[in-house]
């Protein structure tokens, strides 16, 4: 299936050894991307990380790191002809990027 | 009378205010604070109408600010929403029964989960609230609750740091929110996002107002200018790319929202293609090319919708749809365009063979 599959790989990298297992990427992830360890939490399922950043962002420690943004392909089409890329979201009336 | 900028202002009539939406600024004392009813009121469900329509997008919004609902006392939980009436009003309305505070915190009339991918629902924007509603002179506790989709937006041990208020994410569906009160635990599953069909339906409206302004043009002019024929199936198109793929996403083969999208298409355009092939009108060869044609442009289109609807999805990541992009864009312009030239060239063949 990695044939038509786009989505085995992202930006998620993720230190245990800074980690100081407080849970919060658990906590945030909407993906149960992280599940909890002894000493440290647990990169469970990578390939299903959407790359939002909310476990980057509340990681005390900056154990982990992640090229965020949204996975939209019309701000990133329209990006590329304009130059600027930005997210429909909320203000184009599509109900567009992230909903 | 502030029409149609708060969600609650459908309670004022003279008098009988049970919504301050206007008050700038809130203050401190209990009994001042703007109360919101946690039930929504005919006049607040046009308005999510409206909002899920596309129409008068900027204006859902909800005066920021300290909300309370029921008789909250300075023990009771503060959730933090965004300005947008569909959050706010789903955070509200799942509170019934309950005493609670609901902090607004501005972002610019956009839901949670984009402005915090914007970062307006952000920690800044929190800390600055609380200052300004002086909440810690109003509750005794320290802990606020952020739903869980602001968590792009919001660093919790920022806002601990800055406003010595601790950060509990709640569930990710408001609808969750009672069973949250009742066992003061948020399961795996109340964490994670879904995409379930109704998830999935209420897209469509807005996608479709989208992009129904300039379909409309075009179903016209080439019904017009070329046959009526052409303009069922841009119709059929658009209609399999709006409607038919966010209903049957999860069934179609692949992973791929651009593939998916292409099956898709082949299957709704094959009928056609084969009643173009079967019908009556001109030189056999003529129809095959015409039917040829048809496989190439129109399931092109229907991919090329698919793929828009990556940006809808709670799980489409960045890296992925710019893969998606980078593998399928130029064969879809390929076979759109190949599609159009060869549609085009059998018209003139078959202007020359009937002269
Ligand atoms: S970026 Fe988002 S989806 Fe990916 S692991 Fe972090 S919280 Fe989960
Ligand atoms: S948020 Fe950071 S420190 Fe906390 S458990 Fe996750 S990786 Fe470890």
């Amino acid at each position: 299936m990695n044939r038509w599959n786009s989505y085995l790989e992202n930006t998620l990298i993720y230190d245990p050894n800074q980690c100081v297992n407080c849970g919060r990427c658990i906590e945030v992830c909407p993906h149960r991307v992280f599940i909890s360890g002894s000493g440290s939490v647990v990169l469970d399922k990578k390939e299903a990380c959407m790359e939002c950043g909310a476990c980057e962002r509340n990681c005390p420690v900056s154990a982990i790191q992640v090229d965020s943004g949204v996975g939209c392909a019309y701000a990133m089409i329209r990006g590329a002809f304009t130059g600027k890329e930005e997210c429909g979201c909320g203000d184009g009336g599509s109900s567009g990027c992230c909903t | 009378m502030e029409e149609r900028t708060c969600s609650c202002n459908s309670h004022n009539n003279a008098g009988n205010k049970t919504c301050y939406c206007s008050t700038e600024k809130i203050v401190p004392f209990r009994n001042e604070i703007p109360a919101a009813t946690s039930t929504l009121t005919v006049a607040d469900h046009w308005d999510h109408l409206n909002a899920r329509l596309g129409f008068r997008r900027m204006k859902h919004t909800v005066q920021p600010g300290l909300y309370r609902i029921g008789n909250p006392t300075p023990e009771s939980m503060v959730f933090v929403s965004a300005n947008y009436t569909l959050s706010f009003d789903a955070l509200r309305s799942s509170l019934t029964g309950y005493d609670a505070y609901i902090l607004v915190i501005d972002t610019k009339g956009i839901n949670v989960w984009c402005a915090a991918g914007k970062g307006t629902f952000g920690t800044g924007e929190i800390v600055s609230r609380i200052q300004k509603t002086d909440l810690s002179t109003i509750v005794s506790h320290r802990n606020i609750i952020i739903p869980q989709l602001g968590a792009p937006g919001v660093s919790a041990h920022e806002v601990a740091q800055r406003s010595g208020f601790t950060v509990r994410y709640g569930p990710v569906r408001a609808t969750d929110i009672p069973r949250f009160l009742k066992t003061r635990t948020i399961t795996p599953a109340m964490r994670e996002v879904t995409f379930s069909l109704r998830d999935r339906l209420v897209l469509i409206p807005v996608e479709l107002v989208h992009i129904l302004k300039f379909a409309i043009p075009a179903i016209l002019l080439s019904g017009i200018l070329v046959s009526w024929d052409l303009s069922y199936r841009i119709l059929l198109a658009i209609i399999a790319g709006t409607i038919l793929f966010p209903m049957l996403m999860p069934y179609l083969p692949t992973k791929d929202f651009s593939t998916k999208g292409f099956f898709l298409g082949w299957i709704i355009f094959l009928p056609c293609a084969v009643g173009t092939l079967l019908s009556q009108n001109g030189d056999m060869i003529i129809r095959a090319g015409m039917a040829l044609a048809e496989l190439l442009v129109f399931p092109a289109v229907v991919a090329y919708l698919a793929l828009n609807f990556t940006g809808s999805t709670p799980f489409a990541s960045r890296s992925g749809v710019k893969k998606e992009i980078h593998r399928y864009i130029r064969p879809m312009a390929g076979l759109f365009l190949g599609g159009v030239l060869l549609s085009a060239g059998m018209g003139i063949l078959s202007l020359v063979i009937i002269s």
